[in-house]
């Protein structure tokens, strides 16, 4: 295709991409940079119901002076980066030379809240996204070789758990572990434990969530996989089975290898959604065991009254990068791929 | 507190001659927009407020439990989207920081005559809003429950305790239960029990957090304490939670909010053996202190300063309507209004009993926010055990130093 086409062809979506994900990026790296301005205050007598005590309130009228000024609030460069709520560098470095051994170093590291957040993240993206791909392809292997009559129901059913919506799905699920739910209960009776509580442990929650996200995300690479599967070369699985390869070795030698590059292209995609996890920390009410990048983003959006931008902003940068760093090796793999093929 | 319920007489008089001189409410034109949470005191107030409604007086009302989520952006535009914001005492905060709403005196001077002294939230001098009703978390128990097992209402953590133990003794598997959801609840929690034992939040006149003392750790470690009581599910109670358990009648002791009792006692409770015998007492008492662990909150209504003089003078008179003492009519039950002629129902014994027990204020300052936030985060671990109470307020405190210091509280 010549230049010209395809600049005429990709134009309107890079302008929509320029427009509501470069700029939006560009400017919250902006404002990761700043924090509010010092706040003026003023103590005053404050009187309501309950009696009249003195208490300190922000000086409206000056602050809305300094804000007409410098809009963005204090240039603050990289501290927000660097503070207690994120990197943490100072404080790792005071670990490093006050901790006596490793597990200490370890477990004082993840009180910090960013670490923290960032090993549930990882964990689950590095353990959910291979049982999905794993999952998904079994899922495949299995309905193409059902009778054809039975295909678009189970079909159907498997879709299930992608089209319930992610906040939905995780409710449901959420009250079935209760210990009053089915699952709860259930497993209650079967280790005769009456204080087994999932919601209660954190490594319990943890698996909870990691099913869970298998779970949600199985249908997806099971059409993908099953998409592909339709399209299997035919004579090279009859060859195969003329050479007498069992019904195992030909899916070992021949299908796996064929479907190779869907795998790559679901890691891809689950390594970005898994990274940014989310919705079942809310729904399982799970936050007192697993918090998440995107969730210390949200907390520190939605949890005060006033928001506190800049932390949020450092968070979803930071996140990017950890984005990024992920994708790197399948993105260099695709790339090579690329170059071998032109 | 001047918590003052008059004979009501006056209100039967007020109500005798209500009626069609009323309806209208006397406003002559504008615009009325009201913001405010959603629950059904507020739905009350809402309501009556739009009978002011006519051809020339619009009156619109956005029910939200995420109310305070967009009040700021909502207020900040000019003109702003709502002329009346309803909120709380920590809610009000932003709205007075960013200074978005306006004194209410000049029109207090006109049409509230309505209004007791107490409604009044004057913050320098100014009258900022006016509250309407109030809430606070108090001690629920089970008549029936503590009568058959010969214990007395606890009074004190250590009654409560007491007599908590005694019912896991003689069979009730967890007899106690609480909002210990981390994040919000878990926060207010500590809160209230902080508050109970007189100690300060904050270094007088500064945003330096002072909560890393002995009162700190003997609340941490009441609270953990009550989660021997309570099921393991605790971390993930909240209001909604924690209603059906004690439906369901697994539950004896329970402290939780005043604004739920109506739902607990009335028609509606599944089981009317269970709310016949649920009653409410003052939030307990902590060690030697008489100040019952409860922070006491208003709730009320201010209105936004980027609208017409018209429109705020509008929604000022339509709102008067809505707290006017008629509005207790049938709705007597549905909170510990403030308005004068209120008489307490059964569901706000609670709260009442906090009042008389002068319970303390939820702190109205600005970067009481942050500390919620901050609490609310750490300190689960040191209740499931995997931190001690000195790490889980050092944990708070930094996690609120650096949140105020980005708000620019502290350097």
């Amino acid at each position: 295709m010549p230049h010209k086409t395809f600049m005429a062809f990709i134009w309107p979506s890079l302008l929509a991409m320029v427009l509501f994900i470069a700029l939006p990026i560009i400017s919250v790296g902006y404002q990761s940079l700043y924090i509010e301005h010092e706040q003026i205050l003023i103590e005053s007598e404050t009187c309501g119901p309950f009696g009249c005590d003195t208490e300190v309130s922000v000086d409206a009228q000056a602050m809305a002076q300094l804000r007409e000024e410098q809009p963005a609030g204090r240039f603050n460069g990289v501290a927000t980066y660097t503070n207690v709520s994120h990197l943490a560098f100072d404080e790792i470095g005071e670990i490093f030379a006050t901790s006596e051994n490793f597990g200490e170093i370890r477990n004082r590291i993840m009180n910090l809240p960013f670490y923290k957040a960032l090993t549930f993240t990882l964990a689950y993206t590095f353990i959910v996204t291979p049982l999905v791909i794993l999952l998904g392809f079994i899922i495949a292997v299995v309905v193409n070789s059902i009778p054809k009559f039975l295909k678009g129901p189970v079909i159907f059913f498997s879709l299930l758990p992608m089209l319930v919506t992610p906040l939905v799905g995780s409710l449901v699920l959420y009250w079935m572990i209760d210990s009053r739910g089915i699952i709860g209960a259930g497993l209650q009776a079967l280790f005769g434990d009456p204080s087994l509580s999932l919601k209660a442990s954190p490594v319990l929650t943890w698996i909870t969530l990691f099913v869970y996200g298998v779970w949600h995300s199985a249908p997806f690479a099971f059409v993908v996989f099953y998409a592909g599967l339709q399209t299997v070369p035919q004579d090279t699985i009859e060859s195969a089975m003329v050479d007498g390869a069992s019904r195992w070795e030909r899916v070992r030698f021949v299908i796996v290898p064929y479907l190779m590059p869907l795998a790559t292209f679901i890691a891809l995609m689950q390594l970005m959604d898994n990274f940014r996890v989310f919705e079942p920390i809310i729904g399982f009410s799970a936050a007192a065991s697993a918090t998440s990048l995107s969730y210390l983003i949200y907390n520190d959006l939605r949890a005060s009254e006033s928001p506190l931008f800049g932390s949020a902003a450092a968070t979803s940068l930071l996140t990017i990068l950890g984005v990024i760093i992920l994708l790197l090796p399948v993105l260099r793999r695709n790339w090579r791929e690329f170059n071998r093929k032109t | 507190m001047n918590f003052r319920i008059k004979a009501s007489v006056a209100a039967a008089a007020l109500i005798a001659s209500a009626g069609g001189a009323w309806a209208d409410c006397g406003i002559e034109s504008g615009s009325v927009r009201i913001l405010s949470n959603d629950f059904p005191a507020l739905s009350a107030v809402n309501d009556r407020a739009a009978e002011c409604a006519t051809n020339s007086v619009e009156v619109t009302a956005n029910q939200t439990t995420e109310h305070r989520n967009i009040q700021v952006p909502a207020l900040s535009a000019d003109p702003a989207t709502y002329t009346v914001a309803v909120v709380a005492t920590s809610s009000i905060v932003p709205l007075l920081s960013d200074d978005l709403i306006r004194p209410l005196d000049v029109y207090i001077e006109k049409w509230g005559d309505q209004l007791l002294d107490s409604q009044k939230i004057v913050v320098g001098g100014k009258t900022m809003a006016i509250a309407f009703m109030a809430n606070a978390q108090h001690l629920y128990y089970r008549d029936d429950v503590l009568k058959e097992h010969g214990i007395e209402v606890p009074g004190t953590y250590d009654e409560l305790f007491a007599a908590a133990d005694k019912l896991q003794q003689e069979g009730w598997e967890y007899p106690l239960s609480s909002n210990f959801m981390p994040g919000w609840n878990l926060a207010a929690e500590f809160i209230n029990l902080y508050l109970g034992t007189g100690g300060q939040f904050f270094e007088p006149g500064s945003a330096e957090l002072a909560i890393d003392n002995e009162d700190g750790i003997t609340v941490l470690e009441t609270m953990k304490k009550m989660t021997e009581y309570m099921s393991p599910d605790y971390v993930t109670y909240d209001s909604n939670a924690q209603t059906p358990i004690w439906e369901a009648g697994e539950v004896a002791l329970s402290v939780a909010w005043g604004s739920r009792a109506a739902n607990y006692i009335g028609e509606e409770a599944p089981d009317q053996e269970i709310a016949a015998s649920t009653a409410f007492a003052a939030a307990p008492t902590l060690g030697d202190s008489t100040t019952p662990t409860a922070a006491l909150w208003w709730d009320g209504f201010t209105i936004a300063k980027n609208i017409s003089d018209e429109d705020a003078e509008a929604s000022f008179r339509a709102m008067m309507h809505g707290i006017a003492p008629e509005v207790l009519e049938g709705n007597m039950d549905k909170a510990v209004w403030l308005i004068e002629g209120f008489e307490p129902t059964r569901a706000a014994d609670g709260v009442i009993a906090n009042l008389q027990g002068k319970a303390k204020p939820y702190p109205m300052l600005p970067y009481m926010g942050l500390l919620h936030v901050a609490l609310g985060d750490n300190l689960s671990e040191f209740l499931q055990g995997s931190e001690s109470a000195e790490q889980a307020l050092a944990d708070v405190k930094a996690a609120y130093t650096t949140a105020a210091t980005e708000a620019g509280f502290l350097n």
